[in-house]
């Protein structure tokens, strides 16, 4: 087997046997990106020089054989949305381009401290907007299964860099589906953690009632491993919960037997893809074969989630994005009429084309005599969306639907109609409204040799059963023994 | 919900955005199209919803007013723009 196809756990016991050495490591990575990052596309910076020095710190911590962390030494990728002290982030956006953060977000410190290895910023959609990092303003990223495909998104280069094993792991961010959605389009595995599990300070700002970041890996165990180093309070960012860690990998286990699994008729629509919901429905199969008990449960709602979003993570987002006006950080264009002609331009010339859609959509549904019939009306039926789930788990324990309604799509297949884009996201959506955790795990891939997901939900702070039903499945179905062909 | 360039200028005004005129067609068209979509919201009743999801929402703390180290003046300014005299620096405001 392929060192770069090794999982966290696989990697981190060769590094503290000492049969592999982080410099090692790193080097192979840094040698495969070289090789075969340009014709996909997931980094945006490749940062070789720290990445090596990591390297070597990770080495001499393992050499001492104290304060290992199953990361340490372990090369991972990270979304381009997290800000790395003395890294350049951009986000995507020509509007950071240049842009060098002064500390490090609270995730990265803790990978840090963890003893993980950085090889690079990973490719997105400008500012986490969009399904297929077709938005971002260095490039798309092309999926490594079908080049002439999108990875998804917007977390695209992540789920791309752990599908080409162009890193062991990657961290991405999902405010609409943008962890599980990509994870599934790449046949990798991505966990959206519960709101607040994982703290948000140092992640630029998206929509933050919804914004949450989480691991894409290549197993559950490794997704366990990265969750347990990633979560708990921080008192930067007020939303953090204030629960302990759960031990996520140590106490992860396959044995499902009674557990009951929801089955929401809502998301088995007409015109989904025919193979998806095959896939899906031979997964939940597996689960069942296993010892599950499936249930059958309505989340009525769901039709309205999708509509709600653009409201809400709009709305957000105007707010949020107001920050780019060419004073602080970033570019700035001054046009020599004044400071609001400079604001103007600035924002004109820094953002792109989605990013000024959704700001201008947010703005108005924020507007004076507007603001009752969108953004109230929207966050009213998110607290709907949120009983269904309440309502739901009385009866299961955790629910199991398709990740996307369909594969991945082809380039430039979707990108004139923001509308069709916007439901790629249909069955991701509800969960960041909710608050819930969920994960995306790979279940076969389509006749054309598309990978596909099958998405499991739990309740609040639910994530081991989330991860042990994930578990559970992987087990049953056994290893993937296909890769991409780069 | 029918929306037209003036209503879009208006929005873009707000939103510090200087739009092309082929932007401000287009994203009237999409914003047109976008918001009929979620028109279906308005057929919900939701009168009876009294907390928001932001108020019902658990983790949300307080903490005491403590005075603690933030980040260096020079931190705080090295991605400016512009700076002068440890500020940052704009175009004139006051005539």
């Amino acid at each position: 087997m392929d060192l770069t196809s090794k999982t966290i756990a696989g990697l981190s016991e060769m590094l503290q046997k000492r049969e592999l050495t982080s410099k090692e490591a790193a080097g192979l990575y840094l040698e495969r990106i070289a090789a075969l990052d340009p014709s996909i596309n997931s980094y945006i910076t490749v940062t070789t020089e720290s990445a090596l020095a990591d390297a070597e710190k990770a080495d001499k911590r393992l050499a001492s054989g104290t304060d290992i962390t199953p990361l340490t030494g372990v090369p991972i990728s990270v979304k381009d949305i997290f800000c790395t002290e003395g890294l350049k982030t951009t986000c995507a956006s020509r509007m950071l381009e240049g842009f060098i953060p002064p500390y490090d977000s609270t995730v990265i410190k803790k990978l840090k401290d963890a003893g993980a290895v950085i090889l690079g910023k990973t490719n997105m959609d400008e500012f986490a907007m969009g399904s297929s990092t077709e938005n971002s303003a260095f490039g798309s990223t092309l999926n490594p299964w079908a080049e002439d495909r999108v990875p998804g998104g917007s977390s695209g280069g992540s789920a791309a860099s752990v599908a080409a094993d162009l890193c062991a792991a990657s961290i991405g961010t999902d405010t609409g589906g943008s962890i599980r959605q990509p994870a599934s389009c790449c046949g990798v595995v991505g966990l959206k953690p519960t709101y607040g599990r994982v703290s948000r300070y140092g992640m630029i700002a998206f929509a933050s009632s919804l914004d949450q970041a989480g691991p894409l890996t290549k197993d559950v165990k490794d997704a366990a491993i990265m969750l347990g180093l990633m979560a708990g309070r921080d008192n930067c960012d007020s939303t953090s919960i204030d629960a302990s860690v759960p031990d996520y990998a140590g106490s992860l286990q396959d044995n499902i037997k009674g557990l009951r699994i929801g089955i929401p008729n809502e998301y088995f629509i007409e015109g989904m893809d025919k193979e998806t919901e095959g896939l899906v429905r031979e997964g939940i199969k597996t689960l069942k074969d296993a010892g599950a008990v499936i249930v059958d449960i309505s989340l009525p709602h769901t039709e309205y989630a999708v509509s709600v979003y653009y409201l809400v993570a709009t709305a957000e987002a105007s707010s949020n994005l107001a920050r780019y006006d060419g004073v602080k950080y970033g570019q700035r264009v001054d046009i020599g009429s004044g400071l609001i002609d400079m604001y103007k331009a600035t924002r004109d010339a820094g953002f792109g084309a989605e990013v000024k859609r959704r700001i201008m959509l947010g703005t108005y549904a924020l507007s004076s005599g507007y603001y009752d019939a969108y953004y109230k009306k929207a966050t009213d039926v998110r607290a709907l969306i949120k009983n269904d789930f309440d309502e739901a788990f009385k009866t299961c324990d955790v629910i199991a639907t398709p990740t996307a309604p369909a594969p991945a799509f082809k380039i430039g297949e979707r990108t004139s109609d923001p509308l069709t884009m916007y439901l790629s996201d249909i069955f991701t959506i509800s969960c960041n409204l909710a608050g819930l955790p969920g994960i995306s795990l790979p279940c076969g891939l389509t006749e054309a040799g598309l990978p596909t997901g099958l998405q499991i939900i739990g309740k609040f702070l639910g994530e081991q059963d989330v991860l042990n039903t994930a578990y559970a499945y992987e087990q049953a179905r056994g290893p993937i023994t296909q890769k991409p062909k780069l | 919900m029918k929306i037209d360039t003036k209503d879009v200028l208006h929005i873009a005004d707000l939103a510090r955005l200087a739009l092309t005129e082929e932007e401000t067609a287009l994203y009237t068209e999409q914003m047109c199209n976008i918001l009929s979509y979620v028109d279906k919201l308005s057929a919900l009743d939701t009168k009876d919803i009294t907390a928001s999801h932001q108020e019902a929402s658990e983790g949300a703390a307080l903490r005491e007013d403590v005075v603690a180290p933030s980040l260096e003046g020079e931190k705080v300014l090295q991605n400016a723009p512009e700076k002068a005299n440890k500020c940052f620096r704009v175009p004139r405001i006051i005539e």
